[in-house]
C-alpha cells in the first residue's frame, strides 16, 4: 500500500554518485543509473537527475540549453528572446519515454546556440558571461520558462521522481559521455518540483549535493552582489553559483575553491607546517569569508573535462571513492560503487574538506 | 544455511535471518540497511557483497561477521553481542553503543565511537586495527575505544579533534600521539604497565580474529586518553 505524503516518515538522506573515465572513454548512463538503485531509500521520489559530459560531440561548439516551459506560448516567447542574442542552430524537444513513474512533465526542449558576435561586441561581454546573464534573465524574468542546463557538450536531465526512473524517462541509455553525475533527492525545505531537482547548473558547471547548508542566506546575499539570482530557495543553487564565481570569474583552481567553501578551521591552518600552504589558506579565508559554506554537505561538481568531489569540513555526510582502470567512481555509499563496478579497488573516504579532483586526459574530451 | 540476498530488501533479509534461527551465511548483499538489527543471538556471516548502513543496530547478542568493508553507523546503539568487520568501516561506527564489542580489522571513518556510554557491567569495546578519522570518541561518555594504527601509510593514527566533548570512558591509541592535538578537557598520558595488561586483552582478541602477533603489536608506546575531571565543561559555550 502506498501511503501519501504526511502519513509516513521515511528516515533518509539524499544520494549522489558519479563516474568518470580519465581516458575520456565514453559510456552510456546505464552504469550511473545502476549506482542509484541500492541507494533508492535515500530519496523519496521528489526529484532525481543526471549530468552527462561529452554527450553532444556533434554540437560541441554550441551551448546546449535545456529548458522547461509551462506552455507553447512561453516557448515561443522564449525562442524569440533567444534569437535576439543567439544563433539557434537546432531546437527540438528532448526525447522522453512515457512511463507510469514520471507524470506531469512540463514541455522540455533543448536548443544548441551560439551568441551573436555583434551582440557580444555591443555589450562588451565575453561569451560565457553573456550566456550566464541570459540564463539568469530567463530564470528570473520569464515566468513559466526555466533553463536547467547551459553548458557546451554537456547536459543535465532532471525530473520529479526516483532517479532510476528519471534516467529511463530521458532515454539516457542512448547518450554517451565520459563523465556522469547523478542525484536522488529527499527535499527538506522546498516542495520538490522539476526545476528544483539536482543537478543545478550554470554553463558547464553542475552540482549534485547531499546535505543541508546552514550558511545559505549569508552565501546568497554575497552572491547577489555579483548578479547571481537565487530563484529556488534551494541551497544547492547557491553552491553552484559560488563555484562559478570562484572558478570562472575569480580564476581560482577547483582546489582553491574547495579551500574557500570548506575552509579548514583556523586551528587547523595554524598547525600547517608548509608556510606557503598556510599563507594561502589564510589568504583565501580572509578574502572570501562570506563564501564559507557551513552545515552538512557532500557534493560533486562536474565541469568540462573533469569533476571534483568535496565534503563539508566536519564531514557530516558520507562519501566514498573507488577506482578501476581508467574509471573513478564516487558515491554516498560503497554499495553504489559496487553496483557500478563490483571489482572497483582503492576504496577510500576523503576527509572533510579534502577535495578529490579527477581530470580527463588533455585532448581526450 | 546460505541466504542469497540479491533482489531482497532489508525486511525480507532480516525475516530470512530470523527463520534460519539467526545461524546463517548471507551472500550477494548490496547496501541493504539494518541487517541483523535487534538480533539477540546466533551467528550471522555476511560473506559476499557489502551490507548497508546501520548494520547490527540495536544488536542485543550473538555475532555478526562481515567479510568485506561495512558502511556507516555499524552497531548503532548496540547493547550486547559482537560485530567483526574484516575490512574498513564508514563513519560513526559504534554510535551510542552501550554494550558488546566491535572489532574492525582496517580503518574507521569519522566519529568512531561517538556517544559511547557504559553502565555498571555494561562496558562497550570498540577496537579499530587501522587508523581512525576525525572526531574519534566525540562526546564519549563511557566504554573503551582502541586504535592500533596498523595500516601502513603516512596518515596520523587519528584525524583532527579526537575526544571533543568526551566526558567518560577511555581511548587507547597505539602511538605517542606527539602530533595529535587533544582538547583541554581530556588528559592524554603514556600507558602504564597496568594499562598494558588491559591492552593485551584487546590486542590478543584482535589477533585471534584477524591474525598478527600480539607481542609485536604490544611492542610500541600507547597513549591513554580520559576526561580531565579537574577541567570540566563548565561554561564551554556561554557564560551564564
Amino acid at each position: 500500500m502506498n501511503m501519501r505524503e504526511g502519513e509516513v516518515r521515511i528516515p533518509s538522506g539524499c544520494a549522489i554518485a558519479a563516474v568518470i573515465s580519465k581516458e575520456g572513454k565514453r559510456m552510456t548512463a546505464e552504469k550511473i543509473m545502476d549506482a542509484m538503485k541500492p541507494m533508492h531509500d535515500r530519496s523519496n521520489g521528489l526529484g532525481g537527475g543526471f549530468a552527462g559530459y561529452g554527450i553532444y560531440p556533434e554540437y560541441r561548439d554550441f551551448y546546449a540549453f535545456h529548458l522547461f516551459f509551462d506552455s507553447r506560448d512561453t516557448r515561443k516567447r522564449c525562442e524569440a528572446f533567444l534569437k535576439e542574442g543567439f544563433e539557434i542552430v537546432r531546437g527540438e524537444t528532448i526525447p522522453t519515454r512515457k512511463i507510469p513513474a514520471i507524470t506531469d512533465e512540463p514541455i522540455i526542449w533543448r536548443y544548441f546556440v551560439s551568441p551573436l558576435r555583434s551582440v557580444l561586441a555591443d555589450l562588451q561581454l565575453d561569451e560565457k558571461e553573456f550566456v550566464a546573464r541570459t540564463v539568469m534573465k530567463i530564470n528570473t524574468e520569464m515566468k513559466g520558462a526555466y533553463v536547467f542546463s547551459s553548458g557546451k557538450n554537456m547536459g543535465t536531465f532532471k525530473a520529479v521522481g526516483y532517479t532510476e526512473d528519471v534516467g529511463v524517462f530521458y532515454r539516457l541509455d542512448e547518450y554517451e559521455g565520459y563523465s556522469w553525475t547523478a542525484h536522488g533527492r529527499y527535499p527538506t525545505n522546498t516542495p520538490g518540483w522539476w526545476g528544483g531537482a539536482h543537478p543545478f547548473t550554470l554553463l558547464d558547471y553542475s552540482v549534485v549535493h547531499n546535505g543541508e547548508i546552514s550558511s545559505y542566506d549569508a552565501n546568497r546575499r554575497f552572491m547577489e552582489m555579483f548578479g547571481y539570482k537565487c530563484t529556488l530557495q534551494t541551497d544547492t543553487e547557491v553552491i553552484t553559483y559560488i563555484l562559478d564565481y570562484l572558478i570562472r570569474r575569480q580564476g581560482l583552481t577547483p582546489t582553491e575553491a574547495a579551500n574557500v567553501i570548506a575552509a579548514p578551521f583556523w586551528t587547523t591552518i595554524d598547525g600547517k607546517r608548509d608556510a606557503y600552504e598556510k599563507a594561502k589558506l589564510q589568504y583565501l579565508r580572509t578574502v572570501f569569508p562570506s563564501l564559507l559554506v557551513t552545515g552538512p554537505f557532500s557534493i560533486v561538481l562536474g565541469f568540462d573535462g573533469g569533476l571534483m568531489a568535496l565534503n563539508d569540513r566536519l564531514k557530516l555526510r558520507s562519501m566514498v571513492v573507488g577506482e578501476l582502470d581508467d574509471k573513478v567512481f564516487i558515491a554516498s555509499e560503497e554499495a553504489a560503487i559496487r553496483a557500478m563496478e563490483p571489482n572497483a579497488g582503492k576504496i577510500w573516504s576523503p576527509a572533510g574538506g579534502e577535495p578529490v579532483i579527477v581530470a580527463v586526459k588533455e585532448g581526450a574530451y | 544455511m546460505i541466504i542469497d540476498t540479491q533482489n531482497l530488501d532489508h525486511r525480507a533479509i532480516n525475516e530470512a535471518i530470523r527463520k534460519a534461527g539467526n545461524d546463517c551465511e548471507i551472500t550477494g548483499c548490496l547496501g541493504q540497511r539494518f541487517l541483523c538489527a535487534g538480533m539477540t543471538g546466533g551467528n550471522v556471516t555476511i560473506s559476499g557483497g557489502i551490507p548497508g548502513n546501520a548494520l547490527g543496530a540495536y544488536l542485543n547478542g550473538g555475532t555478526v561477521t562481515v567479510r568485506s568493508n561495512a558502511q556507516d553507523a555499524v552497531g548503532d546503539t548496540m547493547n550486547a553481542g559482537e560485530i567483526v568487520i574484516h575490512g574498513n568501516v564508514g563513519d560513526a561506527v559504534g554510535y551510542a553503543m552501550r554494550g558488546g564489542k566491535i572489532y574492525v580489522q582496517g580503518d574507521a571513518g569519522y566519529r568512531a565511537g561517538i556517544h559511547m556510554k557504559a553502565y555498571r557491567e555494561k562496558i562497550p569495546v570498540l577496537v579499530i586495527g587501522g587508523k581512525a578519522g576525525s572526531f574519534l570518541g566525540e562526546y564519549q561518555a563511557g566504554g573503551v575505544i582502541v586504535v592500533l594504527g596498523l595500516t601502513e601509510n603516512d596518515r596520523r593514527i587519528v584525524g583532527n579533534f579526537p575526544g571533543t566533548g568526551m566526558h567518560g570512558g577511555k581511548m587507547i591509541l597505539r602511538s605517542e600521539c606527539r602530533d595529535v592535538v587533544f582538547p583541554g578537557q581530556v588528559t592524554a598520558r603514556a600507558a602504564t604497565p597496568e594499562d598494558f595488561k588491559e591492552i593485551e586483552t584487546y590486542v590478543s582478541e584482535y589477533c585471534a580474529l584477524f591474525g598478527g602477533s600480539t607481542k609485536e603489536i604490544l611492542d610500541s608506546p600507547f597513549t591513554v586518553v580520559t576526561p580531565d575531571s579537574k577541567n570540566p565543561y563548565r561554561q564551554l559555550y556561554v557564560a551564564n
